[in-house]
C-alpha cells in the first residue's frame, strides 16, 4: 500500500523537483550576476560602492531565509503583484547574491596584481582587463567554493514551501494529508530525491571544473 | 625624438623617489638605466608608462604628452616587459601574445594568432606555443612576455629588470633575444644590471643615484672612465669598470 501510494505519487513529487531546479535556476542566476557584480564593485568600485555592497552583503547575510522569504512575500505583495515564486526568487535570489559576493570576491583578491599590471601596460582600459585578464582567472578558482553555494541553495528552496511554492517539500506535504499518515515513508523519499538532485550537481560542477582546469591553475594540493 | 621624459619627481610619503628626472631617446636606440638598488630605477620605468602616476613632469611619445584622457591609446606604443614574467596563467603562450592584438588592436582571430606565432618565431619559442606559463622555465616565459611586447607593434619597449628573476643559464636566452632585438632597431629603455647587454647592445648607459640621474654616455666610455666616484664604486661593486673594463 505504501509502495503503491508512493508510485501513483511519484509524478507529484516529480513535479516538485521540477519546481524546486525552476526555482533553484532562477535564484542562483540572480545570484550569480549580482554577486560578481558585487564583488567587481567592492574590489575596484569608488568607496561608495564599496559601502554600498558591504551593507548590502551584510543585511541578505543577517537575515534568516525564511524571515525573508515571509517578509518579500507578505511584505512586497502588500505592494506589487507578485507571485510566492517571483517572491521566492527574490528573497532566496538576494540572499545568495550576498554569499556568492564573497566567494568572488575573494577569488579576485587571489589574482596577482602583476596580472592587472600587465593588462593595464598592453593598453587595454580596466574594464576590458577584468573582464579578458582577472574574470577567467577568479571564476575558475571559484567553482570549488561554489558548490558549496549550489548545495546550499538547493536546500533552501524546500524553505519556499512556508509562503506556498508547491515544490518537492510542499508536494510532499500534500501526499501526507491526502493518504492520512506516511510521514516517515514520503520524507524519506522526498531525502532521497533532494539527495540525488544534489548529489547530480556538484558531479557536474566538479567536472566543469576539471574541464576548465588550467595547469599551474588547479584546485587543490600539488606535490 | 621618440620618448621624452621630462622633470619626472616621485615621492612615496616623505621619501621622494625621483627627483627631477629627465631623459630622451632616439628611435632605434637602446639605453640601459643602472645604479644602485633603491635609486628609483623601476619608478621611473613605471612612471613612463604611468602604471605609478608620477607627481609632476611630462613623458611624450612622438610627441605627443601621455594624460590620463589618451592613457591606453598611448600605452600601445610603449610596451613594458616585467621582470617575473606576469604571462596570462589562463592562457597559453601563442593566446598571451594575441590577446593584446585581438582585443586592443581589435585584429581577428586568424590574423592575430598568425600575428602571435611570428612573434614567437622571433624569440624562438614556437615549439612552446601550446604550453600554458605554468609549464614553461622563466627564460621561457620572460622570450613570451617580449613576443607580448612585440605584439603590440610598440614604439618603444621599457624592460624592467627583466633577468633579475632568472638563474645565470637562463639569464643568457632572455640576453640574447634582447641584443637580437636591439640589432633589428627597437627602441628599448631598459633597467638591467646585465653588464653583456650593456656593453654589447647599448647606445648609451644611463647612471641614476639617489632619484638623479648622475651620469650618462656610451658603454665603453662610461665604463672606462666613468666622471663620479658614486659610478666606479658601484661598477667595481658590479665587477665591471676601472682598469679591467
Amino acid at each position: 500500500m505504501i509502495v503503491e501510494i508512493l508510485i501513483t505519487q511519484m509524478p507529484y513529487l516529480l513535479h516538485g523537483v521540477w519546481v524546486a531546479l525552476q526555482l533553484l535556476v532562477c535564484l542562483l542566476a540572480l545570484g550569480f550576476v549580482l554577486g560578481l557584480s558585487l564583488a567587481i564593485l567592492e574590489v575596484y568600485g569608488h568607496w561608495t560602492l564599496r559601502w554600498f555592497g558591504v551593507l548590502f552583503e551584510r543585511i541578505f547575510r543577517g537575515i534568516p531565509a525564511i524571515v525573508l522569504l515571509l517578509l518579500f512575500y507578505y511584505g512586497v505583495a502588500d505592494f506589487v503583484d507578485i507571485s510566492a515564486f517571483t517572491a521566492a526568487v527574490l528573497a532566496l535570489g538576494l540572499r545568495s547574491a550576498a554569499y556568492q559576493s564573497q566567494i568572488f570576491r575573494g577569488s579576485i583578491l587571489s589574482i596577482s596584481h602583476g596580472q592587472m599590471l600587465a593588462a593595464r601596460a598592453m593598453g587595454m582600459s580596466k574594464p576590458m582587463a577584468i573582464r579578458e585578464i582577472i574574470l577567467p582567472q577568479a571564476l575558475r578558482l571559484s567553482i570549488g567554493p561554489w558548490t558549496n553555494e549550489f548545495s546550499s541553495e538547493m536546500k533552501a528552496t524546500s524553505l519556499a514551501y512556508v509562503i506556498g511554492v508547491v515544490e518537492l517539500t510542499r508536494q510532499a506535504r500534500y501526499i501526507i494529508s491526502s493518504t492520512q499518515g506516511n510521514i516517515l515513508a514520503v520524507f524519506a523519499v522526498v531525502a532521497a530525491l533532494y539527495f540525488i538532485f544534489n548529489w547530480l550537481g556538484n558531479w557536474g560542477l566538479y567536472r566543469l571544473e576539471r574541464k576548465l582546469a588550467v595547469p599551474g591553475f588547479e584546485q587543490g594540493g600539488q606535490g | 625624438m621618440l620618448l621624452q621624459v621630462e622633470n619626472i619627481h616621485k615621492r612615496y610619503g616623505t621619501a621622494e623617489v625621483l627627483k627631477g628626472v629627465s631623459l630622451n631617446v632616439v628611435a632605434g636606440q637602446s639605453k640601459v638605466i643602472m645604479g644602485p638598488s633603491g635609486t628609483g630605477k623601476s619608478t621611473l620605468l613605471r612612471c613612463i608608462n604611468h602604471l605609478t602616476p608620477p607627481d609632476q613632469g611630462r613623458v611624450l611619445v612622438e610627441g605627443v604628452e601621455i594624460t590620463s584622457a589618451n592613457l591606453n591609446k598611448m600605452r600601445e606604443k610603449l610596451a613594458f616587459v616585467f621582470q617575473d614574467f606576469n604571462l596570462f596563467t589562463h592562457l597559453r603562450a601563442v593566446d598571451n601574445v594575441a590577446v593584446g592584438p585581438r582585443k586592443i588592436r581589435g585584429m581577428n582571430k586568424v590574423a592575430a594568432r598568425d600575428l602571435a606565432m611570428r612573434e614567437l618565431e622571433r624569440v624562438g619559442m614556437v615549439e612552446r606555443a601550446e604550453a600554458y606559463p605554468a609549464e614553461l622555465s622563466g627564460g621561457q616565459q620572460q622570450r613570451v612576455s617580449i613576443a607580448r611586447a612585440l605584439a603590440m607593434e610598440p614604439k618603444v619597449i621599457l624592460f624592467d629588470e627583466p633577468t633579475s628573476a632568472l638563474d645565470p643559464e637562463l639569464t643568457g636566452e632572455v640576453v640574447a633575444v634582447m641584443k637580437q632585438l636591439a640589432s633589428d632597431g627597437m627602441t628599448m629603455l631598459v633597467v638591467s644590471h646585465e653588464i653583456g647587454f650593456a656593453r654589447q647592445a647599448a647606445d648609451e648607459i644611463i647612471f641614476m643615484d639617489g632619484g638623479h640621474i648622475l651620469e650618462q654616455g656610451p658603454p665603453e666610455q662610461l665604463f672606462a672612465s666613468p666622471q663620479h666616484e658614486r659610478t666606479r664604486q658601484f661598477l667595481s661593486r658590479i665587477g665591471e669598470g676601472g682598469a679591467g673594463a
